[in-house]
């Protein structure tokens, strides 16, 4: 007689996240959720500075393509204390460049659990929620919770339409090599991938 | 008259010199404080999260709020169950000594009760606020359909 065959277990689910830290505090972002990381100091002449945009925690804009992305700086738009950050993440689907300190690894999570319901105030918009990676909670971050509608639409009504035009025009020509572009990294002799602490 | 009571069992806890109880079937369990993770937030109250049996659990000092400041130290964390309107969280709440299982009766609180005081209890010659920890600890805030100022609102317009 032949037992029948047990069902196999479904696959866990994972997700490819990058630690980052900002201020000194550590955070987790999808990698899927990154276009673009870049050394501040190859960005620096490609970012434009707002005149006033009434947000504290945006000061520049930075062309990539098509598309404007706001530099929103990660320690503001956290209340951390402030710091100097080394890198910036475009971020896909959005239309942020977040400031951070640097990435502490990649990893991978195989489950995020929602944010407590404790937690009830603009966090809610911060993060998808929270992960436990190597015995430590890490609350992992919203892509399109850096800026609101609203904010953008302040952002928006602060940028001149020319200027990104002319930008746009400066970047195809100018830009440098990224460190990290999707979800896997090239080797511009920046960052390399086998350096990255897994 | 005797006001109604309600007969059940109660957990004692100690925040400094002041004991609070709560109704033992919202007690999950007491742990020995462990690792406090914190991240950035902006809700009041809550200190950064545990991780206990596989879960993430908020720790709530609710001490501020019941003896007007922040504990120094603490023994212990009750883990207690947060009903909200989608489901039942756990919380931990900091403690600074013993807990103790009592059966008694509350006397239910009055309007003129703090929110946060469900009832009352008389325990070893004191008198003890039992707490609703639906209304001590932070949550989202539900719309109420017909809450009493737009109610008033609309018989002021009618």
């Amino acid at each position: 007689m032949r037992l029948p065959i047990p069902p196999k277990a479904p696959p866990v689910r994972t997700e490819q996240i990058i630690l980052f830290r900002v201020s000194g505090q550590l955070f987790a972002v999808s990698s899927a959720s990154v276009q673009e990381v870049r050394s501040v100091d190859t960005l620096a002449g490609a970012a434009r500075e707002i005149a006033q945009a009434g947000i504290r925690k945006v000061r520049h804009t930075v062309q990539r393509g098509e598309h404007l992305f706001y530099v929103v700086n990660g320690a503001m738009h956290f209340d951390l204390p402030p710091f100097a950050p080394a890198l910036v993440f475009v971020l896909r689907r959005t239309r942020t460049a977040l400031l951070v300190d640097g990435i502490e690894k990649m990893t991978t999570m195989t489950r995020l659990q929602a944010l407590p319901q404790a937690f009830c105030n603009d966090e809610r918009d911060w993060y998808r929620g929270v992960t436990a990676i190597d015995q430590t909670v890490v609350p992992v971050v919203k892509p399109e919770g850096f800026l609101t509608p609203d904010e953008l639409f302040l952002l928006d009504s602060s940028v001149e339409p020319k200027e990104s035009e002319t930008e746009i025009a400066a970047d195809a020509s100018s830009a440098p090599p990224s460190v990290f572009e999707g979800e896997s990294f090239h080797p511009p002799g920046t960052i390399d991938p086998a350096g990255l602490p897994q | 008259m005797s006001p109604q009571t309600d007969s059940g069992s109660f957990v004692l806890l100690r925040l400094a010199e002041r004991r609070f109880a709560v109704a033992a079937g919202d007690i999950a369990e007491l742990v020995a404080p462990s690792r406090i993770f914190r991240f950035p937030h902006h809700t009041k109250d809550i200190e950064g999260v545990i991780l206990r049996r596989g879960r993430i659990v908020p720790v709530c000092d609710v001490a501020a709020r019941l003896i007007g400041k922040n504990l120094r130290s603490r023994r212990f964390y009750l883990i207690a169950q947060r009903r909200y309107p989608t489901g039942t969280e756990w919380i931990a709440l900091p403690v600074t000594g013993d807990c103790e299982l009592i059966s008694a009766e509350m006397i239910p609180a009055s309007e003129a009760d703090l929110p946060h005081v469900s009832g009352w209890l008389s325990h070893d010659g004191d008198v003890i606020e039992v707490l609703d920890l639906n209304a001590l600890t932070p949550g989202p805030i539900v719309a109420q359909p017909n809450a009493p100022e737009e109610a008033l609102q609309q018989e002021a317009h009618s």
